[in-house]
């Protein structure tokens, strides 16, 4: 049994991280603990459905149990606001694993670093590899990602993977561990545009049983990544709760306001919603999602799509093809295809273990077989770097 | 009827100017043969080229392009991206937009005619998304602007005519055609437009949205011509206030 490392707080920075304002963490975490959401009534849930541009107090009603019933009017209004922003547009991407070894030990994820899994860092020659046979498959929207190990995978080494990506796609985006500021400036110089963290709980003191050791448990300098992201010149932030893992909606409110409070601060700043919820890993069949089925899942979504209509939403291979078909259009504006979560696995066999199952293998011509047969139309590029 | 639509010198017969990247690229063709556009705007952004579903390999032949600058924050960037589009032989025309705010997109007047007077010097024919501020425009016309595109209510918002009064000073003050841009919703709204004088219209959204994308780019079309014959033909007066007075107001003038 591993203990939690309890020589330093999940609430106290750790020399060499950049400290900046909590203003939007207090706020955040004020909203959630006070969200009660038994209080919601039908009567709320159809005044929320009835506004033009959701409140605060809307956003509530449409994620609380009340709103449940309504879920078919709640994807008909959704699909009606993403329709007017985003028209019938859906962008492709996939991601690209470039290593998988990870400092932390978070419960739940199979690239914990004492999951004992086959561990592997591809050089920069084999990610130009990966790259190249990715970008023959047409798509333009590549996202780097690592495990979160400063030692194994440095900045210079993410640095040059995304230069090597910039020369093939036309957006990078990056999810790997939480940086600096002149960190994140290094790394939109070297070619990427977008940044995904994950908070995966806002409730704090879950978040440290959760997170065991390692840098991630400090709370709040993963909350202000994407704050340190804009100041770094990051074009577009991207915010998600791994939902299942704490109580989803709350969890789903804080994410949203975490987003909504941080593009009020930076208007200029372009937002993205991930939605994940468990999956199974590698040697560990206890995790899995427990009370976020497929209905609550949309639930969440669509209350997003209504809360912040221009925001970017984002439906991983986490979910069976059904589903992802089923939310492009309705909610979700962006879709991952021909997807590996190992490390590599685009030119040979992967190199390194999976972070977790997909449920969605398709190849992108299938994906984009997929979004026409919907009535959508397929997105490679929406995005050009100035 | 000669009644032709001059912008940079160059003549068109359509006022109606068509968005695109919210619809399916295989419907282009008939929303632009429907509606009878001549000019449609695109993002350079969407632009793939030698890629998959490039948004320029759906244009047809003849139809003018007016690339938009859409992603651009500031002056620089959008001067950037015009280049760019000429590069890749969109043409000389550009639409101006400058958005730094990503919740409403509503556009930055003070950079776009900082934009605007760059671009029209290396010979661009400019035309700026804009709020509709008289003093700006005035700006952008003085910085060599050739037409002034004021939106009508937010983006792909379909709410009509929220700006009506400022969009009528501009049509009232400013010699450079007026094109209403965003907002519109419905052809009722276009037509309105029309009806006041404005030049011509831009829509997307409102044709994206459709059911038939293809039959309301023909609505559309109609409608637009029906206001700008309404407004050729001088309009009716129409009384603001209850009917006439049966006893002349002033007829006390000629006790």
């Amino acid at each position: 049994m591993i203990k939690i490392d309890r020589t330093f707080s999940h609430m106290e920075y750790i020399e060499g991280m950049d400290i900046t304002s909590h203003d939007i963490m207090d706020k955040v975490l004020k909203y959630r603990e006070e969200y009660d959401y038994s209080k919601y009534t039908a009567a709320d849930v159809k005044r929320a459905l009835a506004q033009d541009n959701l409140d605060i107090e809307g956003f509530k009603a449409l994620l609380s149990p009340a709103a449940f019933p309504f879920l078919e009017e709640m994807a008909a209004k959704a699909k009606h606001v993403t329709c007017q922003h985003f028209g019938n547009s859906v962008t492709m991407f996939t991601p690209l694993y470039i290593a998988n070894y990870c400092e932390n030990h978070c419960v739940y994820c199979g690239f914990n670093c004492y999951n004992r899994i086959k561990r592997a860092k591809l050089t920069q020659e084999e990610i130009e590899a990966e790259l190249k046979a990715i970008a023959e498959s047409g798509l333009q929207d590549i996202l780097i990602l690592t495990g979160e190990s400063r030692h194994m995978s440095d900045v210079e080494y993410i640095g040059e993977a995304v230069k090597t990506a910039a020369k093939y796609f036309k957006q990078v985006g990056l999810e790997v561990y939480p940086l600096n500021v002149d960190e994140y400036k290094y790394i939109h110089e070297c070619g990427a545009d977008y940044v995904c963290v994950y908070q995966e709980t806002y409730n704090t003191d879950k978040y440290e049983t959760l997170h065991l050791r390692g840098h991630k448990r400090i709370f709040p300098y993963r909350f202000n990544a994407q704050e340190r992201a804009i100041l770094g010149g990051m074009r577009l932030v991207s915010f998600g709760a791994l939902l299942g893992l704490d109580d989803f909606r709350r969890d789903a409110l804080a994410t949203g306001l975490h987003a909504y409070f941080l593009q009020k601060k930076y208007p200029h700043a372009e937002i993205s919603f991930s939605p994940p919820r468990l999956r199974p890993i590698i040697n560990d069949d206890t995790v899995n999602p427990s009370d976020v089925h497929e209905p609550q899942l949309l639930q969440v979504m669509t209350a997003y799509r209504l809360f912040m209509p221009f925001a970017v939403i984002t439906i991983s291979t986490r979910e069976r093809a059904g589903f992802r078909d089923n939310v492009i259009g309705l909610c979700a504006t962006k879709i991952s295809a021909g997807v590996s979560v190992g490390v590599g696995g685009h030119v040979e066999e992967e190199k390194g273990d999976e972070q977790f199952d997909i449920s969605d293998p398709r190849s992108v011509e299938e994906v984009h077989q997929a979004i026409l047969d919907h009535g959508c139309q397929p997105v490679y590029n929406d995005y050009i770097r100035v | 009827m000669n009644d032709k639509l001059i912008i940079g010198g160059h003549e068109f017969n359509s006022r109606f100017i068509l968005g695109s990247g919210k619809f399916s690229l295989e419907k282009t063709n008939e929303v632009i043969k429907n509606g009878g556009v001549e000019i449609a705007t695109l993002a350079l952004r969407r632009a793939n080229e030698g890629g998959s579903e490039n948004i320029l390999d759906y244009m047809p032949e003849g139809i003018t392009l007016l690339p938009n600058t859409s992603g651009a924050r500031n002056a620089e960037e959008a001067v950037r991206i015009a280049r760019l589009a000429r590069a890749v032989g969109c043409g000389d025309f550009v639409k101006i937009e400058v958005v730094h705010d990503s919740k409403y997109l509503l556009p930055d007047n003070y950079e776009t005619v900082k934009a605007t007077e760059i671009l029209a010097k290396e010979g661009f024919i400019v035309m700026p998304y804009m709020y509709p501020d008289l003093n700006a425009a005035r700006d952008m016309v003085n910085a060599g602007a050739a037409a002034v595109m004021p939106l009508a209510a937010p983006i792909g918002s379909n709410k009509g005519l929220a700006t009506k009064d400022f969009i009528k000073i501009l049509v009232d003050e400013i010699d450079v055609p007026i094109i209403v841009d965003a907002g519109i919703g419905r052809p009722s709204q276009a037509c309105e437009a029309m009806e006041m004088g404005v030049d011509a219209i831009m829509a997307n959204t409102a044709v994206a949205t459709a059911a038939d994308v293809g039959k309301m780019a023909t609505a559309f079309r109609l409608a637009i011509e029906a206001g700008r014959l309404a407004y050729l033909a001088g309009l009716g007066r129409v009384l603001e206030y209850k009917g006439e007075a049966s006893s002349p107001l002033t007829g006390f003038l000629r006790d």
